[in-house]
């Protein structure tokens, strides 16, 4: 490979607190980008990470590549617009439950309805960190923080089903400690032409600590999530014992050898189905009743728009009278004085 | 009654009907036609914000007020020659505009009484109004329409929307106006896809104008020669489409491509619309999902190396703040076009006023100096907007450029120049051959501008922000590492300056009273500058194209007066604002804000008052 990860390691000093998650985060996207530059073929300086505000948001400064902090909430407007202005460019977003699903929402459902070509990664820590502690659209429902101090009273978002049900053509979620998966979504992600959501489950050590622990434990990670690679059967546990199969509508996690379940009952991976009904359920499903569904939940084909963008341009420029801005001057209605 | 045809150097007329009868259509297509047979004109569009109000009330009126002349034009003119009135409301909402000598010509056949009620007249709506002494011509335009169109094979429908054409028709005999331009207008509007309209379109207006000509009730036709304007191309242009027109042409002069991230608002919406069908050009236009995308989605193409702009009108210059303040600290070139409206908050979308000057010099947090300039006329929206593009990119700042509603909408003859008199655009890029690590805010020692590198560019990266950074591109609290950046900042908007042209003064260099403009009241200021002075007396006019910075002599020319009076659309921004930057001197007000453009004569009768009460207190309120 041409590139190492210290490529993309930048000079500045690394700010986030000891033992945040975000700091795993960074070293996988580190780690991903020299793959992805070989699979992309693209030399390093075609590279834009982009950011909101937040914790996460500091990120483009600890990336060795061109990079942008922008102001809370507007990031994906701003990658959205890198895009279209050099669609050769690739472009990651770096951005918190807050930034891309609070004050910044509404650019975060376009960019994934437009299916531009970026890649986010949602940090979901839960909790607004940088502000020190207060409930983001993700925090639990009644989790008392200090604006929630007797409990939160409103529903989180599930990042998932925002993106589905913005009819998203890539959603993959990762936990803050799995570095090789991590590194492989990223790939995943920057290989998918079309809008890339990649959700982070990080732990914020200071404010809203073992917000994940319920699944992120040693001990009970494999038994509590599941890690999904499509054309692969939905086995996990830490015996390979479990699995989901379809009773109904709903899903539902079996023994694999118990009640006559055989591995050919279980369900496989298609991470490529257009149908987004499977990969939504995939997406909702929540410890104790399932587990949480880590990697690529949906990656399907689309058309883009700054493809779209620029195939309009083509066909239109073929077929123009108008060349330059002397044409566009003299066309239409004029008239000679002499 | 004997038919005269009088000579006439000038006229204004307004179209007035329902917001459904064509009335914009049927001014523009007067004025369009004015225009190449010669006339100078200027138009004025005046319609609700409501696309169909209530049918035949006071709110749906809509209007549209042409003025042409044989000599120069500059205003649409405050009171008009004649009036036609589709409806007693059209008559109601526009009889204070009439000539003692007007005429007016109305739809008999709505002034029933139903649309008498509609519009709250109780009895004659001429005595009501005061205008019985007008000349009135009142014939069954719907009936006449319906009659010509019977067999046309139109429906009830179809055969209604064409008494608009009955009308232009009428107008076009009263004005001695050839008809074969509008022929060709129908010809091409509905050639292609309604070729049923054409022939009963152009038989409406034949008929029109031969039933006026028949009528015995028109006393007078008039006569406006051409105008002896400069020889060239020329063609009609509203201020949106040369906005538009002009950002095409900074992208060409720049060789870079033009990116417009917009969300549609009245009434800048027309720009985004232009720009949308020149993708030949290398336009690219993002209809965004707010004003807010729009604007960050300008800055990300401006950090691409884009020539980026954003479009809009108050309420959602006021939703770009926090981004504005994000290109003034990245330091990108982009060009935020405020199209000016009535405010505050929604105010009367489609009506005109210079209330956002304030907003766009202080409405940001931080220390946060961007250039602010304004356009003064349709067709100067055209040099305005490419001048806009050029500061920005060869300065690294956003720019912010006024227009108001009434140049966006409002339209005028250009003379269509050639884009080789325009000058090339060349931004400070950052070389390949600068040595070792790229620092991006080191600024050139002339403009301060920072260069620009854009991403893809090898051995460049770098990382710009909102956060306050040292030259080299680091993060910095740092006290004086601030005080620095915030000064410079403010330094390379200040030596724009260096590249904008010296105030002009039209008249006397020197005397007792300097009146002073900005934007889009150009044409109303310069004429009633003009009226006073046909009584004898000096008066001097100075017109402000740049705000932030002013024009390096400014003072120089404030020095040479005894008074200044500052004309404008809002409650003093700007006077304010001189007080502000220039406090050496005493500034006189003359303010207007009620959603419509100066009255000439109302500018006239102010400055007459100043120059009578030259010695003692004056009458002009004076803050």
């Amino acid at each position: 490979m041409k590139y190492t990860y210290k490529d993309f390691k930048s000079d500045q000093e690394v700010r986030w607190c000891p033992g945040c998650g975000d700091h795993a985060v960074l070293a996988a996207m580190q780690r991903a980008m020299p793959r992805v530059a070989e699979a992309l073929g693209y030399e390093k300086e075609r590279f834009v990470v982009v950011s909101g505000i937040g914790c996460s948001s500091r990120l483009p400064y600890y990336m060795d590549t061109y990079g942008f902090h922008g102001i809370h909430g507007r990031a994906t407007a701003i990658s959205t617009g890198i895009k279209v202005a050099n669609p050769s460019l690739n472009v990651w977003q770096a951005c918190g439950d807050g930034d891309a699903l609070a004050i910044g929402g509404n650019h975060f459902i376009h960019a994934i309805r437009r299916n531009i070509d970026i890649n986010i990664i949602l940090f979901n820590n839960q909790i607004y960190g940088l502000t020190k502690g207060q409930y983001s659209p993700t925090s639990k429902f009644g989790a008392i923080t200090k604006t929630s101090p007797y409990g939160t009273v409103e529903h989180p978002f599930n990042p998932g089903s925002l993106v589905l049900g913005a009819k998203g053509t890539f959603f993959a979620r990762g936990l803050d400690t799995e570095l090789k998966l991590n590194e492989e979504i990223m790939v995943s992600a920057a290989t998918h032409n079309g809008t890339s959501v990649v959700e982070m489950l990080t732990n914020c050590v200071i404010f809203n600590d073992g917000a994940h622990s319920s699944i992120s434990g040693r001990e009970t990670k494999a038994d509590r999530t599941i890690v999904l690679r499509h054309g692969q059967k939905m086995i996990f546990g830490k015996n390979r014992d479990k699995g989901l199969i379809l009773d109904g509508l709903r899903l539902k996690v079996v023994t694999i050898g118990e009640k006559g379940i055989t591995e050919d009952d279980i369900l496989t991976h298609d991470a490529h189905n257009d149908n987004i009904g499977i990969h939504m359920m995939l997406a909702d499903m929540k410890y104790p009743e399932y587990p949480v569904a880590l990697g690529v939940i949906r990656d399907v084909a689309d058309v883009t728009y700054d493809g779209g963008v620029r195939m309009q341009a083509e066909q239109v420029t073929a077929k123009a009278k108008i060349h330059c801005v002397d044409d566009l001057l003299r066309s239409g209605s004029t008239w000679e004085v002499r | 009654m004997q038919h005269k045809v009088i000579d006439a150097k000038d006229v204004v007329i307004r179209f007035a009907g329902d917001s459904g009868d064509g009335m914009q259509l049927t001014g523009s297509l007067f004025a369009n036609m004015s225009a190449v047979y010669g006339n100078e004109l200027s138009t004025f569009p005046d319609f609700p914000a409501e696309i169909r109000a209530p049918h035949g009330t006071l709110s749906g009126v809509s209007g549209f007020t042409v003025h042409i002349g044989s000599e120069h034009i500059s205003t649409p003119g405050d009171y008009c020659d004649m009036l036609v009135a589709m409806n007693p409301a059209a008559l109601k909402t526009n009889a204070r505009w009439l000539k003692r000598t007007a005429l007016v010509l109305i739809d008999e056949d709505a002034f029933d009484d139903q649309g008498l009620a509609k519009a709250g007249f109780k009895g004659n709506p001429f005595t009501e109004l005061k205008i019985e002494d007008r000349t009135i011509v009142s014939s069954p335009i719907t009936s006449l329409t319906f009659e010509s169109l019977k067999d046309s094979g139109l429906d009830h429908k179809a055969i209604g929307r064409c008494k608009n054409m009955f009308t232009l028709g009428m107008a076009c005999f009263i004005y001695s106006r050839p008809i074969e331009y509008i022929y060709t207008y129908i010809e091409n509007k509905f050639g292609k896809k309604h070729p049923e309209l054409v022939a009963p379109n152009k038989k409406a207006l034949f008929d029109g104008y031969n039933y006026a000509s028949n009528i015995q009730a028109i006393p007078n036709t008039y006569h406006i020669e051409p105008a002896h304007v400069k020889p060239g191309l020329y063609r009609n242009i509203t201020g949106n489409q040369a906005i538009a027109w002009g950002l095409l042409a900074a992208a060409e002069k720049s060789g870079l491509r033009l990116f417009c991230g917009s969300y549609p608002i009245t009434p800048a919406t027309a720009i985004l619309e232009e720009l949308a069908l020149h993708k030949s050009l290398g336009a690219t236009t993002l209809q965004a999902e707010d004003e807010i995308a729009g604007i960050c989605t300008a800055i990300g193409a401006a950090y691409a190396g884009d020539l980026a702009v954003t479009t809009t009108s108050g309420p959602g210059l006021s939703l770009k703040s926090e981004a504005m303040g994000l290109a003034v600290m990245t330091e990108l070139p982009i060009v935020i076009v405020d199209v000016q409206r009535a405010g505050p908050s929604t105010g009367i979308p489609t009506k005109t006023e210079q209330t956002d000057l304030n907003q766009v010099l202080y409405g940001r947090n931080g220390e946060c100096p961007l250039v602010v300039m304004a356009a003064h006329s349709p067709a100067n929206c055209f040099d305005a907007a490419f001048n806009a593009a050029k500061i920005a990119l060869e300065h690294m700042t956003p720019v912010v450029l006024l227009s108001e509603g009434f140049l966006g909408n409002g339209s005028e003859p250009w003379r269509i120049p050639s884009m080789s008199d325009y000058p090339e655009i060349r931004p400070p890029y950052a070389r390949q051959s600068d040595e070792g690590k790229f620092h991006p805010f080191e600024r050139d020692p002339e403009t301060m501008a920072r260069r620009w590198a854009v991403p893809g560019q090898k051995g460049f990266e770098h990382r710009v922000g909102g956060l306050e950074k040292n030259h080299e591109g680091v993060l910095s609290s740092a006290p004086d590492n601030h005080a620095v950046m915030v000064r410079e900042r403010a330094e390379k908007v200040a030596r724009v300056a260096d590249s904008i042209p010296l105030l002009a003064v039209d008249g006397p260099a020197e005397g007792h009273l300097l009146v002073v403009g900005w934007g889009g009241t150009f044409g109303h200021i310069g004429s009633a500058v003009s009226q006073v002075r046909l009584s004898g007396v000096d008066v001097s006019y100075a017109h402000f194209d740049y705000i932030n910075p002013l024009p390096k002599n400014t003072a120089d020319v404030f020095s040479r007066f005894d008074r200044i009076l500052v004309c404008e659309l809002n409650s003093g921004h700007f006077a304010g604002y001189l007080r502000t930057v220039l406090p050496q001197f005493d500034y006189l007000q003359y303010n207007k804000v009620e959603g419509q453009p100066f009255l000439v004569q109302e500018l006239a009768e102010a400055i007459e008052k100043v120059l009578q009460e030259r010695s003692g207190h004056n009458g002009v309120s004076e803050n």
